[in-house]
């Protein structure tokens, strides 16, 4: 298949791309890694009159810690966190969530920006970075805002980017030493969507009781889903099977999944729960601490 | 526009940097870069789905990031080095990799094969001393209909020992003052 | 299965291979991007060819418009049905000799996707925007999904026929009474539905031709054919164009698993394309209109009955099936056998008698029926067998493979005889079993199944020990579309001792270019290095039916065998001649003539070719060639002994194959690495049909498996790691022996999985679900056990 025409004008820089947007407004798409899409214009799902293309703007294609956060830029590939040795050690959601996105070889070129701004509901870094707390960073002519990430992610492939607005980085907070995560997917194969997954990312006080929580789904949902129920029933909490177990259960009562070829609502729901349990155990094994008897 | 390129839907021409050569070949800007290589001849890259999903198409860009050319439009790959199938070895010198899919009977059909052996040298590129698990993994964007990926995990492994010994015999004979490390090895990629 | 590989390729003339890993012959060109497939055909002023598919299942066509589409730049001309009844070449027949199908809709579709008409352009991009804007007007009906809801005839689907119903055809083999008295006698009945779903071959590279009229007016015709001599035939009876000015050739195939069999609409459309606008047309397939519009497999419905004593032994067997044929019948079956070689569904076992019936019905589904990797509806009876054996089993409380054991047909049975009328040339069912037993440690596994279930683990051990029948086939039994299912061979031995060998097959990866090089070489002691093998141009290749249903060993293979053989004879005068004796005082030892009883008086075939040319000897012909047209005795019967090892996620329902282990015997083996290599692939799907692979479609008549996002093929995560094996137990009527093997490890393993992941389920009580196995199946079914014994 071969998608419908369009105009193609590559940027150099995010202000060439900004003159971009602003000359064609809402008939331009943003071209990054184009993993999701290129394959959505090739069945002309989508058909936008002008892709603006970022690859000639190699100054977003970084990824460094700085003010407390792992900044991650426009332009950077799934593949350099995936085999980045900082974020391999200590981000263990982003690293469990890079590893089962797409396939290797999409992920060589797919970028984790371009995958949030595309906002599929079954994408699995915006059910990360609702648990990680990402915050995203939009420019324009007027300037650079932060939206945090529950703001920036709006429904089915809707972000509360603005006409002209350009999303140039996410930043995840780095964590602490007592801090660890998981996600969590059931896919019928390698490069299928979730059928269901679970992001999930605790900090442990000294006494072992959780004092942040971040618990979200993929696939369950209009767009990715904050488990809020979960959150607040995990904080000052003990990780006991007991805590699990009544946390995962808010995830399946949150989760509001539609029922296709993956699977049926009541599956996808209580796949919820168990991907929830799942992640809340290997993020206690990761502290450390395991879970509490 | 001052500050970009801009382009129309009417045929133009874009340079590609291919196996070491260049190749300027007339394309509309959604022409997919698969296409576009297949039509200036190179037709050792195949195109097996509209979905990203089967990875017949994989070619190397900058020697060593494996991409789906079926999800890359040709205009992106401008000032990118392309490696294709063709560029990996020929009948009369086999890259390892190849020369490791014949010898374990890592294909059938053939369709495949290319994608198969790219992705492949890019994955050895970065982890030159694979587990078999890991190699599973970084395959699983090209699919086989025929083999069933036994004897491509076998021919990976093998090609990945040859390479192996074939960097430490380069490396060793880069200690020894006045000698080529270039010379002495067998096989070798056009890279 | 230890293979011995030819590790430098560097044989020396006489260097024999026969039974050897000789590497591939083809490789380097597929290695190097050299190989040739149909899209790699590029011709001066080449066109390329879009087709515009229905949105509907079931709709009555009210008008085209063609006009935005001629507006496109480059675009030469929009036909359609219409167009084509004006020709008449709206109808296409099928394989099958039963029925037609439309090249383009003409009045209604019948189907989702099916064609409606074709766009001819100068790029394929603006085909494609061509396509999207010819606009059709359909009046939506309701379509017909469920054979059992198209039984009723409420709604009669094509109007077209003479006969007024949705039944096509009905079949039946073997004593029904009979059958039904026996059944009422048996201590025990188990029976069950047992679905094998609708699935695609889906061959990585898509179906696709190119269609060129020369000056003369020869139409050459490159395209994606596992029978091209068949396409020949068929594109001459549908077009009228004379044979002889029809060459079909069918390069390098990027597999085919029965999908390029049959012939589809788009081939004639190209022609048609090619014909008015007096230049060559391109028409590749897309991935989608692969897998909507081309040759499905199975969607077989099938009541499985069996009856038995209560120590095990099998007293009948009944097989009652609703096939769902989609629009058209265009399955691929021989003429004689609209149920394809179902009737080999009393598989391994002595029943002593048997009952199948089978009755066919149009949907509003995609048109097919073809034979995926399976020797015509072979895979659907072994899966029905082998199912069926395993619930009886579970019935009695007795372990599967003594269950087996109790019921195979004995080793000194054969030829046997089956209840539905097959003649079983050999086998020895017990000895391949057991092999595969001791080798995967059955016992120990037993054991620890033992303990995992008393701590509430779900490991399930299955087993399959199938029997197929390939090798189509006898010429008083099989035809296609008339014409027998014989296969053909040509060697031509050059002055040097080299060679150029022909058949009527066609290889798609199965590595003819290799094999048929061995059994060539074994026969006339030539260097198998320096025999090229050429298939699939019908200008030079001899008539053959083409490679399918695991026939091109059983039946091109012998061909080879007796041609190399006419040869030798041939070639014996000449050594006769060389040595100074009589060609009867001439034998034939160890792959060189000598003068019986002087073995110190020899020639090698190598001399003798090159005499034949230069000194053939008095009255002796000169040249060495011979061609042979073989029509097999019988079918071959290869068989096997699978046994999968699965542990089952109670959670999620996810199943891990933990081991699985296949046991073939195909007869005597000519290429180990080759045999073992088709075992890994057919494993592999097998394991896809068992867990993934469906094309489903959804109640309004939607296919829901339109791509590889949703039709789904194993990648190298998922797809187990294959342990092999064999045992030779060689075919009594095949000059070397060989049975055939592509398709065994697809038929026979899909009931090995599934038998294992319900011997994990046993505990519970679960007897059957039916395939795909995904996640959400077998969690539903341990979910509904659990309650289910909650509450009593």
């Amino acid at each position: 298949m071969f998608p419908a025409a369009f105009d193609y004008i590559r940027a150099h820089s995010a202000e060439e791309a900004l003159a971009a947007l602003a000359q064609h407004g809402a008939e331009a798409r943003i071209l990054a890694g184009g993993q999701s899409l290129i394959p959505a214009m090739r069945l002309r799902l989508a058909r936008p009159a002008v892709l603006v293309d970022l690859g000639g703007v190699k100054d977003l294609g970084y990824l460094r810690e700085e003010g407390g956060d792992l900044r991650v830029g426009a332009m950077t590939r799934d593949v350099t966190l995936e085999r980045d040795a900082n974020v391999r050690a200590r981000y263990s959601l982003l690293t469990d969530t890079g590893a089962v996105i797409a396939d290797p070889v999409v992920r060589c070129l797919g970028t984790v920006v371009g995958s949030l701004c595309h906002g599929d509901p079954s994408g699995d870094w915006g059910a990360a970075a609702l648990a990680s707390r990402a915050v995203m960073v939009a420019r324009s002519a007027s300037g650079e805002r932060l939206i945090p990430i529950d703001e920036f992610l709006v429904d089915s492939f809707q972000t509360s980017l603005e006409e002209g607005e350009l999303a140039v980085e996410v930043r995840f907070p780095t964590p602490d030493g007592r801090t660890h995560g998981s996600y969590q997917k059931i896919e019928r194969k390698v490069g299928d969507y979730a059928t269901a997954a679970a992001a999930v990312q605790i900090t442990l006080g000294d006494d072992g009781r959780v004092t942040h929580a971040g618990v979200a789904l993929t696939a369950a949902g209009p767009r990715p889903v904050r488990v809020d129920a979960a959150e607040k029933l995990l904080l000052g909490q003990l990780l006991t099977e007991d805590v699990i177990r009544a946390a995962s259960e808010e995830a399946r009562i949150v989760s509001d999944p539609f029922a296709d070829t993956r699977g049926s609502v009541e599956y996808k729901k209580d796949m919820a729960r168990v991907l929830v349990a799942r992640g809340l155990r290997a993020s206690a094994a990761r502290l450390g601490t395991g879970v509490t008897a | 526009m001052t500050a970009t390129d801009t382009t129309d839907t009417t045929l133009r021409t874009v340079t590609l940097n291919v196996n070491g050569q260049t190749l300027h070949q007339q394309v509309e800007p959604r022409t997919l870069l698969a296409y576009a290589l297949r039509d200036a001849g190179l037709k050792g890259t195949h195109v097996g789905c509209d979905t990203s999903s089967c990875g017949c198409c994989v070619v190397l860009l900058d020697g060593d990031t494996p991409a789906k050319s079926c999800t890359m439009f040709a205009v992106q790959a401008e000032g990118h080095q392309i490696t294709t199938v063709e560029g990996l070895g020929g009948p009369g010198n086999l890259h390892p990799l190849q020369q490791a899919f014949w010898d374990q009977h890592g294909l059938q059909c053939g369709y495949c094969t290319p994608g198969m052996l790219m992705t492949a040298k890019a994955m050895l590129e970065h982890n030159p001393d694979p587990t078999d698990q890991e190699v599973r993994e970084f395959l699983s964007g090209n699919l086989c209909r025929c083999t069933g990926y036994n004897n491509i995990v076998k021919a990976v492994q093998q090609a990945a020992r040859v390479m192996r010994d074939e960097a430490q015999a380069q490396a060793l004979a880069g200690m020894v003052p006045g000698t080529d490390p270039s010379t002495g090895t067998a096989g070798g990629g056009a890279q | 299965m230890s293979i011995e590989t030819d590790a430098t390729n560097n044989a020396g003339p006489q260097t024999l291979t026969m039974g050897k890993g000789m590497k591939r012959k083809e490789d380097p060109r597929f290695l190097t991007g050299n190989g040739n497939y149909v899209d790699d055909m590029r011709l001066p002023g080449m066109l390329y060819m879009a087709i515009v598919h229905s949105p509907y299942p079931h709709a009555n066509i009210k008008g085209i418009d063609k006009a935005a589409a001629l507006a496109v730049p480059g675009v030469k001309a929009v036909i359609t049905g219409e167009d084509l009844v004006a020709a008449s070449l709206a109808w296409l027949p099928t394989f099958h000799g039963f029925d037609k199908q439309m090249v383009l809709a003409v009045g209604k579709v019948l189907f989702q996707h099916q064609e409606v008409a074709a766009v001819f352009a100068e790029t394929r991009e603006a085909a494609r925007d061509a396509a999207e804007l010819v606009d059709v007007d359909y009046e939506p009906l309701d379509p017909v999904i469920s054979p059992f809801d198209s039984m009723k005839d409420e709604v009669i689907l094509r109007d077209d026929r003479e006969d007024k119903t949705n039944h096509i055809y009905h079949w039946d083999s073997g004593d029904r009474d009979g059958t039904q008295a026996a059944l009422d006698d048996s201590e025990v009945v188990v029976t069950e539905r047992i679905y094998a779903p609708r699935c695609h071959p889906a061959p990585l590279e898509p179906c696709g031709c190119v269609a060129q009229f020369d000056a003369m007016g020869r139409l050459h015709f490159w395209v994606t054919s596992q029978a091209p001599h068949v396409y020949r035939t068929a594109i001459s009876l549908v077009t009228g164009i004379p044979e002889d000015k029809i060459r079909v050739i069918s390069p390098d195939i990027g597999g085919g698993f029965g999908n390029k069999v049959p012939v589809y609409p788009g081939y004639v459309c190209a022609i048609v394309g090619a014909l008015i606008l007096k230049t060559p047309v391109k028409w590749i397939e897309t991935r989608t209109e692969n897998l909507t519009t081309t040759g499905f497999a199975r969607d077989y419905h099938m009541d499985v009955t069996i009856g038995a004593k209560k120590d095990g032994t099998v007293t009948a067997l009944k097989v009652k099936t609703v096939a769902d044929h989609g629009a058209f019948d265009a399955a691929a079956d021989p003429s004689k056998y609209p149920a394809g070689m179902f009737g080999v569904v009393t598989g391994s076992y002595q029943f002593p008698v048997a009952f199948a019936e089978l009755d066919a019905y149009f949907t509003n589904k995609a048109p097919g029926g073809v034979a995926y990797r399976c020797s015509f509806r072979v895979t659907e009876a072994s899966y029905a067998i082998e199912r069926g054996m395993d619930i009886l089993a579970q019935k009695l409380t007795m372990d599967p493979a003594e269950l087996r054991r109790k019921n195979f047909v004995r080793k000194d049975q054969f030829p046997y005889d089956s209840a539905l009328g097959f003649t079983y040339d050999s086998g020895d069912y017990e000895g391949t079993m057991d092999k595969a037993l001791n080798q995967i440690g059955y016992a120990e596994l037993r054991r620890e199944q033992a303990e995992k279930r008393a701590r509430g683990e779900y490991m399930g051990i299955g087993i399959s020990t199938f029997t197929e029948v390939v090798g189509a086939g006898p010429s008083k039994h099989f035809d296609i579309l008339g014409i027998k299912m014989f296969d053909s061979a040509e060697i031509r031995i050059h002055p040097t001792g080299t060679g150029i060998i022909r058949t009527g097959t066609k290889s798609q990866g199965q590595g003819h270019e290799t094999t048929w090089a061995q059994i060539v070489a074994e026969e006339l002691g030539l260097d198998p290095q320096n025999l090229l093998v050429e298939e699939g141009d019908t200008d030079t290749a001899p008539y053959g039916l083409g490679t399918y249903a695991s026939r091109s060993t059983p039946v091109a293979g012998a061909a080879l065998a007796l041609a190399a053989r006419r040869v030798r004879e041939k070639a014996r005068k000449v050594a006769a001649h060389l040595l100074e004796a009589a060609a009867e005082d001439i034998e034939w030892v160890d792959h060189k003539f000598q003068v019986m009883g002087a073995p110190s008086r020899s020639v090698t075939m190598k001399e003798v070719a090159f005499a034949a040319y230069t000194n053939p000897g008095e009255g002796n012909e000169p040249g060495l060639e011979a061609s042979l047209y073989y029509d097999p005795p019988n079918m071959t019967f290869p068989h096997g002994a699978y046994i999968a090892v699965v542990d089952v996620d109670a959670e999620t329902g996810e199943v891990k194959v933990r081991r699985f282990l296949a046991i073939d015997d195909c007869g005597t083996v000519i290429n180990p690495m080759i045999v073992e290599g088709q075992v890994h692939g057919g494993l592999t799907e097998g394991f896809a049909i068992a867990f993934m692979q469906e094309i489903p479609y959804d109640e309004q008549g939607n296919n829901m498996a339109p791509n590889f996002m949703e039709y789904l093929i194993p990648t190298s995560v998922e797809a187990p790691v294959w342990e092999t094996g064999s045992t030779v137990t060689p075919s009594p009527h095949h000059p070397i022996g060989a049975k055939g093997v592509g398709e065994s490890p697809n038929v026979g393993s899909p009931a090995a999985f599934v038998n294992a992941v319900m011997d994990a389920l046993a505990p519970l009580g679960v007897t059957h679900i039916d395939m795909p196995l995904t996640r959400e199946k077998v969690w539903r079914a341990i979910r509904d056990a659990q309650a289910a014994a909650a509450s009593d």
